[in-house]
C-alpha cells in the first residue's frame, strides 16, 4: 500500500551543479562589441542592440524614450509603414525599450530571416528621421495613454516612491507630464540620436541557434559604423535627493476600492558586498510565493492578491522595495504586518528548514531560468551592464548554498530599520 | 515536430510524455476539463475560486507549495472559461515531488474552512484590483452580458460580481471536486528531462489507485444564431471614449478558425495592419486599436477595440470601423498580406514552442480537444488558407445584424 504521508526523495539544492555557458566576445576596430552566445534547440535568434542612450543623457524630459520609440518610425528611404510591414513579413518582432542608463533595439526572429533582417535594423539605428508627423501622433497618443494611467493607484504610486527615494530630478526619480509631451520637439531627437545612437556606444548581444557566418552579416554593417571610439562609459547617476518626509498617504481616486502600497528604502547596487545575500534575505521575506510576506499577508488574511519584495533593477543606485494592492480598508493593517515581518526577522532566527527551502527554490529557480539561450543571455547581460564578472553568477550561487541564519539575521537587522523606509499609499 | 507518447490508466487519466533531453528540468501539466462555462448562474466565480482552494493542501500533504519549493519547483495555476490547468516546474531528478503532489490533490483535497475563508478574501482582492479598481477593468462583463443571451460565456471567470464568490460554502467546493475533478475529466503531461517507462511506472504508482468518477458530459445551451444587431452604451469615470465590436465566430475545432485566426491578425494584429495604419496612423480617429479573438473552444468572438482620439465622436468612429470593414469585404486580401499574416504565426508558434511549459501545456489542450497531434499539423492548417477562404469567412463573419456594439463613454 503506498504512503502518501512520505514525500519521495528529493536531490538538494546545494548538490546542484550550476554552469553559466560561456560568451564569445568581439570588439570591432570601430568599437562596437559583440557578445554572441549559441544554445539552444529552436531555429530562432536575438539580437539586441544596446545603447547608452537612457534617460540619463537627456537634457529635456522624454528625448530619449521619444529617440528610442519612434527610431523605427522612417527613414531617409522607408515610411514608418514600410518598416512595420517588412518586419511583420518576416515573421520578425523589433522591440524597444528605454531605461536609465541604457535603451535597447531588440530583434526576435527565425533564423532563416536573420540575414535579410539585420540590414533592415542598420538602417533604421543609422537613417531614422523623426517625421514630425509621426512625433506629434506619438505626443497625442502618449498624452492619451497618460491620462489612462494616471487613474491607475498602482501607477501614480510607482511614480512617487521613485521620486521620494530619488528625488524628481534624478534620472530614476523623475517622471513624464503631459506639458512634458507637449513640449518635445523634433530637433531634440534628432540631436539625441546622434550623439547616443550614431555617435554613441553600442553593445550588441546575440543568442539562439545562432546561424552560420551570423557574426559576419553582423560585422558587416555595425564594423562600418562612425561610433566613437572612446567607448564612453555610461553616466554614473549620482545627485540623489531623497525626501525628508518618509510617510505619505495620497487619495488619487475617491472611489478606490483598493490601495497600492509601496514601501522602499536606499540600496547601493550590485557591487555592495551585500548584495548577493541580501538577496537571499529578500527571497525569504518577500521575492517567492512562499515567502513571509505572502504567508502572512494574502494566505493568513487575505487582504491582498499578492504582495511581493524587490530589488530595482538599476546600474548605480537602486531601491528596494516592497508593493502590493490591498483592500483599501486593510492597507494600514497591511503595512503594520510588514513591519512586523521585518521585526520578526531582526529578532528571530530562520530556522533551518525553511532556510533550505529558500536555498532549493532559488537554486531551482536559476536552473530553470539558465534553460534557454534568451534566458542566459540576460544573464549575462546584466552581468555585462553593470560592470561584473562572471564571478559575480558563481559567487551569488554559493551564497544562496552558505548563508547562515546569523547573516541572515544581521542583514535583516542593518537593513529593516523602521525609520529607513518610505511609507506610501495611494487609494 | 513535436514528438510525444500517449497512454491511458486504468482510471481513465490520459496521460502525454514529451522527452527533451536538451533541459536539466521537467515540467508536469495537469488540466481539468472544466472552466467557468460550467458554472451555475447564480455561482459564477466558483471554478476559479475552487483553482485557489486547490493549494490549500491535500488528504495526506498539509501545504501544497513548500514541499514543491523544497524540490526546487514553481508553480501556477489559471482558469480559462473553458478549462482549469495546474503547472509545475522543477529540477527533472526531483519529477517524483511533482507525482505525490498532484496525484494528492487529486485523491482528495483537505476542505479546510480557514482556506475557504481565505481564498474568498483573496479573490475578492484579485476582483477588484483587475476588474473594478481599474479604468475600463469591467468590459468584458458589458461584452459577454450583450454578445451570449444563453451560452454561459455570458460571465467572465472572476464571476458576475463579488457575491457569488463571497457565498460559496464548502459543501459547493467539495460537490465540485468529485463531480469534476476525478481522473476521468483530467489530462496529465509530463515533458523534459525524463523517460517514458520512467512515467509510465511514476504514474501507474502515484495517479493508478486514484477511483475513476464520473465522466462529465458536457451539455451546455448553445448560443442562438444572432439576428438583429445589439449595442449597449456605458457611462464611466474614465479619462477616454472607447469602441468595442464583436462578431460572433466559429468554435475552435471549427475548420474555419484557421482562416478566422489570420483575419484578425490582418485587421488589428500589430503595427502594419489595416485598422491601425488606416484609423491610428492615417486619419487619426484613434489612439490605439486592435482586433483579437480569446481562441475559446465553443464559438467565440471577434473583437475590435479602441481608445478613440479625443474630439472625435464615438458614432464616428464607429463608422470608421464599419467603413475599413467593407472596404476589406469589397477588395479581399492581398496575396502579401495573407502571407506576412502567415510567416507571423510561423514565428509565433516556433517561438512558443522554446519554452519546455508552453509544449507541455499545448500537448494538453490539443488533447482536451480531442486530438494531440493537432499540435504537430496546426502551422499546415493555417499555410494552406487560401485568398478565397479568407474572403469567404470575411463575408461570414462581418454580417450587419451579427454585431455587437459597446460605446464605453468618458464622464470625467
Amino acid at each position: 500500500m503506498l504512503n502518501r504521508t512520505i514525500p519521495p526523495l528529493i536531490k538538494q539544492a546545494s548538490s546542484f551543479e550550476l554552469i553559466l555557458p560561456p560568451l564569445h566576445r568581439v570588439v570591432l576596430s570601430n568599437g562596437v562589441e559583440i557578445c554572441l552566445l549559441s544554445a539552444g534547440t529552436q531555429d530562432v535568434v536575438q539580437i539586441e542592440w544596446v545603447f547608452y542612450a537612457g534617460n540619463a543623457y537627456e537634457t529635456n524630459n522624454l528625448v530619449a524614450v521619444a529617440t528610442n520609440y519612434l527610431i523605427k518610425n522612417g527613414t531617409a528611404k522607408h515610411t514608418a509603414y514600410e518598416i512595420n510591414e517588412f518586419f511583420d513579413f518576416y515573421g520578425a518582432f523589433l522591440q524597444r525599450d528605454c531605461y536609465n542608463e541604457t535603451a535597447t533595439v531588440t530583434l526576435n526572429c527565425l533564423n532563416k530571416h536573420a540575414e535579410i533582417l539585420i540590414p533592415k535594423v542598420f538602417e533604421i539605428l543609422n537613417e531614422s528621421i523623426f517625421f514630425e508627423d509621426e512625433l506629434g501622433i506619438y505626443k497625442q497618443n502618449m498624452q492619451q495613454h497618460l491620462a489612462v494611467s494616471l487613474k491607475k493607484c498602482d501607477f501614480v504610486a510607482n511614480r512617487l516612491i521613485d521620486t521620494y527615494v530619488y528625488g524628481e530630478r534624478n534620472p530614476y526619480g523623475k517622471y513624464s507630464t503631459i506639458k512634458d509631451y507637449q513640449q518635445l520637439q523634433r530637433e531634440w531627437l534628432i540631436d539625441f540620436h546622434r550623439q547616443h545612437y550614431l555617435n554613441g556606444r553600442c553593445t550588441i548581444f546575440v543568442s539562439g541557434k545562432l546561424p552560420n557566418g551570423i557574426e559576419k552579416v553582423i560585422e558587416k554593417y555595425f564594423g562600418q559604423w562612425p561610433q566613437s571610439k572612446t567607448r564612453e562609459t555610461y553616466p554614473t547617476i549620482t545627485n540623489i535627493q531623497a525626501a525628508q518626509q518618509k510617510k505619505y498617504r495620497i487619495v488619487n481616486d475617491e472611489q478606490g476600492v483598493q490601495g497600492a502600497i509601496r514601501i522602499a528604502t536606499h540600496f547601493p547596487n550590485r557591487h555592495h558586498p551585500d548584495f548577493a545575500k541580501v538577496m537571499v534575505l529578500n527571497t525569504l521575506f518577500g521575492g517567492f510565493f512562499g515567502s513571509r510576506l505572502m504567508n502572512n499577508i494574502r494566505e493568513d488574511k487575505g487582504y491582498t492578491y499578492g504582495i511581493h519584495s524587490y530589488i530595482q533593477n538599476h546600474i548605480a543606485h537602486t531601491a528596494w522595495v516592497i508593493a502590493t494592492e490591498a483592500g483599501r480598508e486593510v492597507c494600514e493593517a497591511t503595512i503594520k504586518e510588514v513591519y512586523h515581518e521585518m521585526n520578526i526577522l531582526c529578532t528571530e532566527f530562520v530556522d533551518e528548514e525553511e532556510l533550505t527551502v529558500v536555498r532549493n527554490f532559488m537554486i531551482g529557480s536559476i536552473l530553470g531560468d539558465l534553460d534557454g539561450p534568451f534566458q542566459i543571455m540576460s544573464r549575462w547581460k546584466n552581468i555585462i551592464l553593470n560592470g561584473l564578472t562572471e564571478e559575480y553568477f558563481y559567487r551569488s550561487i554559493d551564497v544562496i548554498k552558505t548563508i547562515t541564519a546569523t547573516e541572515l539575521q544581521v542583514l535583516a537587522q542593518k537593513y529593516f530599520e523602521k525609520e529607513k523606509w518610505y511609507e506610501l499609499v495611494v487609494v | 515536430m513535436i514528438q510525444y507518447e500517449q497512454f491511458t490508466l486504468s482510471n481513465g487519466l490520459q496521460v502525454i510524455v514529451h522527452e527533451d533531453c536538451s533541459t536539466p528540468m521537467a515540467v508536469m501539466n495537469v488540466m481539468y476539463n472544466v472552466g467557468a462555462k460550467d458554472e451555475n448562474p447564480d455561482k459564477t466565480g466558483f471554478a476559479h475560486l475552487f483553482e485557489h482552494l486547490m493549494f490549500g493542501g491535500s488528504l495526506h500533504i498539509p501545504t501544497y507549495d513548500e514541499p514543491l519549493q523544497l524540490a526546487g519547483g514553481e508553480n501556477n495555476a489559471y482558469t480559462t472559461n473553458d478549462l482549469t490547468n495546474y503547472y509545475i516546474q522543477l529540477p527533472a531528478q526531483n519529477i517524483e515531488t511533482a507525482f505525490w503532489l498532484e496525484s494528492d490533490r487529486m485523491l482528495s483535497l483537505a476542505f479546510n474552512e480557514k482556506s475557504l475563508e481565505i481564498q474568498r478574501k483573496v479573490v475578492c482582492e484579485e476582483f477588484k484590483e483587475h476588474y473594478i479598481n481599474k479604468p475600463y477593468g469591467d468590459v468584458w462583463k458589458h461584452i459577454r452580458e450583450l454578445a451570449y443571451t444563453k451560452h454561459p460565456y455570458n460571465w467572465m471567470t472572476i464571476g458576475k460580481e463579488l457575491s457569488h464568490i463571497e457565498n460559496a460554502t464548502l459543501n459547493d467546493v467539495k460537490a465540485f471536486f468529485f463531480q469534476y475533478y476525478r481522473p476521468i475529466n483530467a489530462i496529465l503531461v509530463v515533458a523534459g528531462n525524463v523517460t517514458i517507462d520512467q512515467v509510465k511506472g511514476l504514474s501507474e504508482k502515484w495517479f493508478a489507485p486514484i477511483p475513476a468518477g464520473n465522466k462529465y458530459i458536457r451539455q451546455l445551451p448553445a448560443e442562438p444564431k444572432q439576428m438583429i444587431a445589439r449595442k449597449k452604451e456605458v457611462k464611466a469615470n474614465v479619462p477616454l471614449d472607447a469602441l468595442y465590436k464583436c462578431w460572433p465566430i466559429c468554435g475552435r475545432l471549427d475548420n474555419l478558425y484557421y482562416s478566422t485566426d489570420l483575419i484578425t491578425d490582418i485587421l488589428g494584429g500589430g503595427s502594419s495592419s489595416r485598422l491601425y495604419q488606416s484609423l491610428v496612423k492615417e486619419k487619426k480617429l484613434f489612439s490605439n486599436i486592435h482586433c483579437y479573438h480569446l481562441g475559446s473552444i465553443d464559438p467565440g468572438l471577434l473583437t475590435i477595440e479602441g481608445k478613440l482620439v479625443k474630439g472625435v465622436s464615438l458614432e464616428e468612429a464607429d463608422k470608421s470601423v464599419t467603413k475599413e470593414i467593407e472596404q476589406f469585404l469589397v477588395e479581399g486580401v492581398a496575396e502579401r498580406e495573407l502571407k506576412k499574416v502567415k510567416n507571423k504565426t510561423e514565428s509565433s508558434i516556433t517561438f512558443e514552442d522554446m519554452s519546455l511549459l508552453s509544449r507541455a501545456n499545448s500537448l494538453a489542450f490539443y488533447t482536451l480537444l480531442g486530438n494531440t497531434s493537432l499540435i504537430n499539423v496546426e502551422l499546415n492548417r493555417y499555410q494552406e488558407v487560401t485568398i478565397k477562404n479568407i474572403n469567404d469567412t470575411v463575408a461570414a463573419i462581418f454580417d450587419a445584424d451579427h454585431s455587437n456594439t459597446l460605446y464605453y463613454r468618458s464622464v470625467v
